[in-house]
């Protein structure tokens, strides 16, 4: 296969970027591909798109900037303290390196996670063995909404059978 | 033991017994994202706390009197990459962990559990079922889970929940999917403007062999992309919805086909399974796509005395690692090609 770029030498990098489901293939030479700015770093064996300016780590790390602030500079200096991660080597990878790191960098996760997610609170499983004050506080919580569906569909009945439940849980995570 | 013994098809579950809606959904699968508190995660591993991991996950289940006799530990660093290529083809491992040179799999009896050990998370513990039942697939993940919190330390927060390499899985940790077989939808291209549809609600639409993958075979794999803020529940319950949505158009539209749009999709059935039954090469390419016609051919009806079972289990086995594996001794493509039609041919006539 001839590079598709200049046609006169053999194509020796093959890109296939998947974006939106749209798939897209280039065949290139060694010297094209360099002139379209894709560069391999060697060693990892990893490549970026420097003319689509996408990556992973790109992609989450702009979603730490709060829109219409200036690009992080104090996060720069945060340094987890566990495992040595910093904010930059974060946003190359997009990946913390354990789970200290989550406090590292609290201050920024909100947004992050805003971003991510659309919300920054867990409200699902808690871990039995190590989490039963706050086990208690989530099913606590859960009931309540529960009530408030039973109130809203005039099923008082059902609503009652759920209050009482409400108590007992609350008297439950008072005396443990 | 060897890989080997993972290849018979009346041990795996989601081929072997047939699920709910099964005639359009192939598979269930719920997974769980999980890391040990206070220890790096994988890729900051040094080789020992790796292999503590690997060692504690699995003493932890050899322990328990439910798992014990049960399950089979497979390291990536003892498989060759043909075996691999073969666990992640039987979606019992992702490519993440055949890559991982630290990364092992424990896989239970039926090969509905695989629990993946320092892939991007120190666990990865997956549930497979067959047919549309995430629910229970929920109910039995969430057993295991809480087997494997008796004993491990997992890294959780009261706010955001369990702590993830990764924050998009922060939260639950949990991906819930349904593999789907949508070949009318398809060929109507109804597909694209239901798909667009479905990432508005927050799930995410991909081929059979996951991030990145092209839909083979007409088939799908629906998952929710959200992990944080919503309760498991509440998750799968959005995935159902819509996999059952989506399965009721698929069967209505192939139910309201009539004429002369009917005739053609029977010829085009018909000819497929003239080719599966007759051809002397087939590519893995060409069986994923003759095998999903003719699976169709069976649920309209078209195509009698084959069971959609056998046709699920041929969408596994037709796979170039499955072959080769079962052929034994390497072979050229084209060897390859010649021994998938011969087994094929094989199936199909019993």
């Amino acid at each position: 296969m001839m590079c598709e770029e200049c046609q006169m030498k053999p194509a020796t990098v093959h890109i296939t970027k998947i974006i939106n489901n749209e798939k897209t293939q280039m065949h290139l030479c060694e010297e094209c591909a360099k002139q379209k700015h894709i560069s391999f770093s060697t060693g990892l064996g990893a490549f970026g798109f420097d003319d689509a300016g996408f990556s992973v780590g790109k992609l989450l790390s702009s979603f730490f900037e709060p829109a219409g602030q200036s690009p992080m500079s104090l996060t720069d200096k945060l340094q987890c303290s566990r495992c040595g991660l910093t904010f930059q080597g974060f946003s190359k990878t997009g990946r913390f390196g354990c789970s200290q790191c989550y406090n590292t960098f609290k201050g920024q996760m909100n947004p992050l996670l805003r971003r991510i997610h659309g919300k920054t609170y867990h409200v699902g499983k808690v871990p039995k063995r190590t989490g039963g004050q706050l086990r208690i506080k989530h099913e606590i919580n859960r009931l309540k909404g529960e009530l408030q569906e039973a109130i809203n569909a005039e099923e008082y009945e059902r609503a009652a059978v759920i209050r009482d439940k409400i108590k007992q849980l609350g008297k439950n995570k008072n005396t443990k | 033991m060897g890989v080997e013994n993972l290849m018979d098809p009346s041990r795996i579950k989601w081929i072997s017994s047939p699920g709910p809606d099964s005639d359009i959904v192939i598979s269930s699968r719920v997974r769980f994202a999980r890391n040990i508190s206070d220890v790096p995660f994988p890729h900051l591993l040094s080789e020992q706390e790796a292999k503590n991991i690997v060692s504690d996950v699995y003493s932890t289940l050899k322990n328990n009197t439910v798992f014990s006799r049960d399950i089979e530990l497979y390291n990536m660093n003892e498989l060759s990459g043909e075996q691999k290529t073969l666990l992640s083809e039987m979606h019992l491992i992702s490519l993440d962990l055949a890559d991982s040179k630290n990364g092992a799999v424990i896989v239970n009896q039926d090969e509905t559990v695989s629990i993946m050990i320092n892939e991007e998370d120190h666990l990865r513990i997956q549930l497979m079922l067959p047919g549309l039942q995430l629910d229970e697939a929920l109910k039995q993940i969430d057993k295991i889970d809480d087997l494997l919190e008796e004993r491990l330390d997992f890294a959780f927060d009261e706010k955001i929940g369990y702590l993830t390499a990764c924050p998009t899985n922060v939260g639950t940790g949990m991906r819930a999917s349904v593999m789907m077989h949508l070949p009318v939808l398809t060929m109507m291209d109804q597909i694209g403007q239901i798909f667009s549809t479905i990432t508005q609600v927050g799930l995410v639409v991909r081929g059979i062999y996951g991030e990145g993958s092209q839909a083979k075979g007409n088939l799908y794999q629906i998952s929710n992309q959200i992990t944080l803020g919503k309760s498991e529940e509440d998750i799968i319950q959005n995935v159902l919805g819509v996999a059952r949505q989506i399965l009721m158009s698929e069967r209505k539209i192939r139910q309201n086909l009539s004429g002369e749009a009917r005739i053609r999709l029977e010829d085009k059935i018909l000819r497929s399974y003239g080719i599966l039954t007759n051809a002397k090469m087939v590519s893995s390419q060409e069986a994923l796509a003759y095998i999903s016609d003719v699976r169709l051919g069976v649920d309209m009806g078209v195509i009698k005395g084959l069971k959609p079972s056998a046709l699920n289990g041929l969408f596994l086995m037709t796979g170039p690692a499955y072959i080769q594996q079962m052929a034994k001794n390497a072979m050229t493509p084209m060897e390859r090609d010649l021994y998938r039609a011969d087994f094929i041919r094989q199936k199909m006539e019993k």
